[in-house]
């Protein structure tokens, strides 16, 4: 297990490594972070030269990722252009969109294991035929549409809750933006859990279960759902990835100042240092997320054994 | 009809245990209605063997599923006939009273222990749970008789693998854990489908030993449901041969290898593969069972038999009583018992 560890560790070197740099060369090739930084007017030359000395932009572009590489690993993401530590923005922003990330999976595992298990259990039921129609339906409307009518008709129009999150960004404001961000892997969870029920509740382990006299709650939830949960926590793990990352949408709809906000007002405004940090952390998450989620699965799974 | 059970071994006395009457059990697929099982009888008295003989496909094991209740419904059904055991309709219970006697005084042995055991749940908390439901002990109780089941089926280091998940063991010894499992709680009657059938010959013997043993030990019913002739001759008491979801001859294990009164019995005792006729060809039993949804009239078997003539096409024949405690569903039963030998 510790080896197998270490092994996945070190193949995330290259990947880092890969991910990271491409990211580098794309922001940096986007355009002249000295004339982002200078507005409108054209800066003095003799300044943008300083300027480019100083934040090393005359040198050539791999080596710049060596430096920056060199800098982050001893926790210094740089310094935005309008003078801010990228760090203090990834402390304002990181926890914010992992509360919204929490929200976010607490609505997949409650609702989307619920309703897959319960159209499982009764498949081809009217129930599992409406569960199926409304996952069909989450899954092709896209989270701008979904988010903004649910902004308006909640947050507008019945005005059940906020339509816009405050500052802080408290959990109770958080609730709408969580589901929306939920919705479609949460669609997704409901309809991964009902088929994997499904085919294990044929299962012979669960005709012997049956045979040994269990209470009918007890085959469900001891053997049935601990089989079919599998295939499911590995895919809400990898999920958690996707949501921290893919939440610009979400946020930039509710106003939440976490990482996709950050990351948004970053491209827009040709913010390269803060772009290329939060990026960098992120690929540090998913690939840390996706480790967990292979290890989880060893120990939900038994057979499967690490070497 | 059937007879009575012939020998009572142990002096456990013989009270009926299971009896099922007329059972008649169908599916209902899209292919149009199966007919698994066509009105059944057979009786099980307190420390017999019955063996349950037949090919795939011939209800066999569709009747243990339903004396047990684990048909798979839908899309099979019991559609009439009674289950009677210690006297008592099963079919006629509540779903809880019939759960209640499902592992504690009727269990089952399935034929592919990998498949039938939970793969990600200890054999350790699997034996317990019989323990922590039926008898209501506590984990750590359960686990303690878990481990002294296993002793008892004569797995080694028992008390060092209860901790072991299914995949860890051997074939036979997972199958040991399926019999542990079915004797945990002292059952007066287990049907064991196919308990060898997955194992390899030399494993097949020492686990059908450990069963006839254990049976005799707890003085136990045992239905054993199998295709294989050869298990069946030094364990079962007596015989009941199914075809087309009927039974077709019922009698004490020897006179039926003795003198067969039906010929399907017939082809199948002469397909056995015999030391003393090495290099002739193999006999086998012509054509092919009938499809369930399309059972022939008359006699089932009528189509494959050697001996048909007209009245096997249009009327099926009932369960003539041969002697005491036989009887054969053949309208030429006499002649076919008085066959000696081998026909070939």
């Amino acid at each position: 297990m510790g080896r197998y560890v270490i092994r996945r560790l070190l193949q995330m070197v290259p990947v880092f490594v890969g991910a990271t740099f491409l990211i580098f060369v794309m922001v940096y090739a986007l355009g002249d972070p000295v004339a982002a930084l200078s507005g409108d007017r054209a800066p003095d030359p003799a300044t943008a030269a300083q300027i480019r000395r100083e934040l090393h932009l005359d040198q050539p572009l791999w080596q710049q990722y060596l430096h920056y590489m060199g800098q982050i690993f001893t926790g210094n993401f740089g310094t935005t252009f309008d003078g801010q530590q990228v760090l203090d923005k990834m402390g304002t922003a990181f926890p914010v969109t992992l509360r919204l990330t929490a929200v976010a999976v607490v609505a997949e595992i409650v609702v989307g294991v619920t309703l897959g298990v319960l159209g499982g259990l009764r498949r081809g039921r009217l129930l599992d035929s409406g569960v199926l129609v409304l996952t069909l339906i989450v899954v092709s409307v896209p989270t701008f549409v979904s988010g903004y009518v649910l902004q308006y008709l909640l947050g507008v129009k019945w005005a059940w809750v906020s339509p816009a999150v405050a500052l802080g960004a408290p959990l109770d404001e958080l609730l709408l933006p969580g589901c929306v961000l939920a919705l479609v892997s949460l669609a997704y969870v409901t309809r991964l859990t009902r088929t994997s029920i499904a085919e294990n509740a044929r299962a012979d382990y669960v005709r012997t279960a049956v045979a040994k006299g269990l209470p009918r709650r007890r085959i469900v939830v001891r053997h049935l759902l601990r089989n079919s949960l599998i295939p499911v926590v590995t895919f809400i793990g990898a999920d958690i990835g996707t949501l921290m990352g893919g939440a610009v949408v979400t946020e930039r709809i509710f106003n939440v100042h976490g990482v996709g906000y950050e990351l948004y007002q970053g491209i827009v405004r040709q913010n390269s240092p803060t772009v290329v940090g939060f990026v960098t952390v992120l690929v540090i998450v998913f690939l840390l997320a996706n480790l967990i989620v292979d290890l989880l699965y060893a120990v939900l799974d038994p057979r499967i054994r690490y070497a | 009809m059937t007879a009575e059970g012939t020998r009572q071994e142990d002096g456990s006395g013989g009270g009926v245990l299971l009896d099922v009457r007329e059972l008649k059990v169908e599916f209902r697929t899209r292919d149009g209605v199966a007919h698994a099982v066509n009105g059944v009888n057979y009786r099980v008295s307190a420390g017999e063997t019955l063996a349950v003989l037949g090919e795939s496909g011939s209800g066999k094991s569709v009747t243990a599923q339903a004396v047990l209740g684990i048909l798979d419904t839908p899309p099979g059904h019991v559609t009439g006939g009674e289950i009677l055991f210690h006297g008592r309709d099963l079919l006629r219970m509540g779903a809880e009273e019939r759960r209640r006697i499902r592992g504690t005084r009727l269990a089952m042995i399935f034929q592919d222990a990998l498949s039938a055991l939970n793969p990600v749940l200890s054999v350790g908390t699997q034996l317990g749970e019989m323990f922590e439901v039926h008898r209501g002990m506590s984990r750590k109780e359960a686990r303690g008789c878990a481990a002294e089941l296993m002793d008892r089926v004569r797995i080694p280091a028992a008390r060092s693998r209860v901790g072991d998940y299914p995949h860890q063991f051997s074939g036979g010894m997972r199958q040991r854990i399926m019999i542990a499992m079915a004797l945990a709680l002292g059952p007066d009657l287990i049907i064991a489908d196919e308990p060898t059938t997955a194992l390899d010959v030399t494993v097949q013997a020492q686990v059908m030993d450990l069963l006839a043993e254990l049976r005799r030990e707890y003085a136990m019913g045992l239905v054993l449901i199998t295709h294989d002739l050869g298990v069946v001759a030094d364990v079962a008491d007596r015989i009941a041969v199914m075809y087309a979801g009927r039974i077709v001859e019922t009698a004490p294990v020897h006179d039926l290898y003795r003198a067969p009164a039906h010929p399907y019995t017939r082809g199948l005792l002469d397909s056995i593969p015999r030391l003393d006729q090495k290099g002739r060809e193999l006999y086998a039993i012509k054509g092919l069972p009938p499809s369930l949804t399309a059972i022939p009239p008359g006699c089932p078997f009528h189509p494959r038999c050697p001996k048909a003539q007209d009245v096997c096409r249009t009327d099926r024949p009932p369960l003539y009583d041969v002697a005491p405690g036989r009887a054969s569903a053949c309208h030429f039963w006499e002649e076919t018992i008085s066959e000696r030998g081998d026909r070939r």
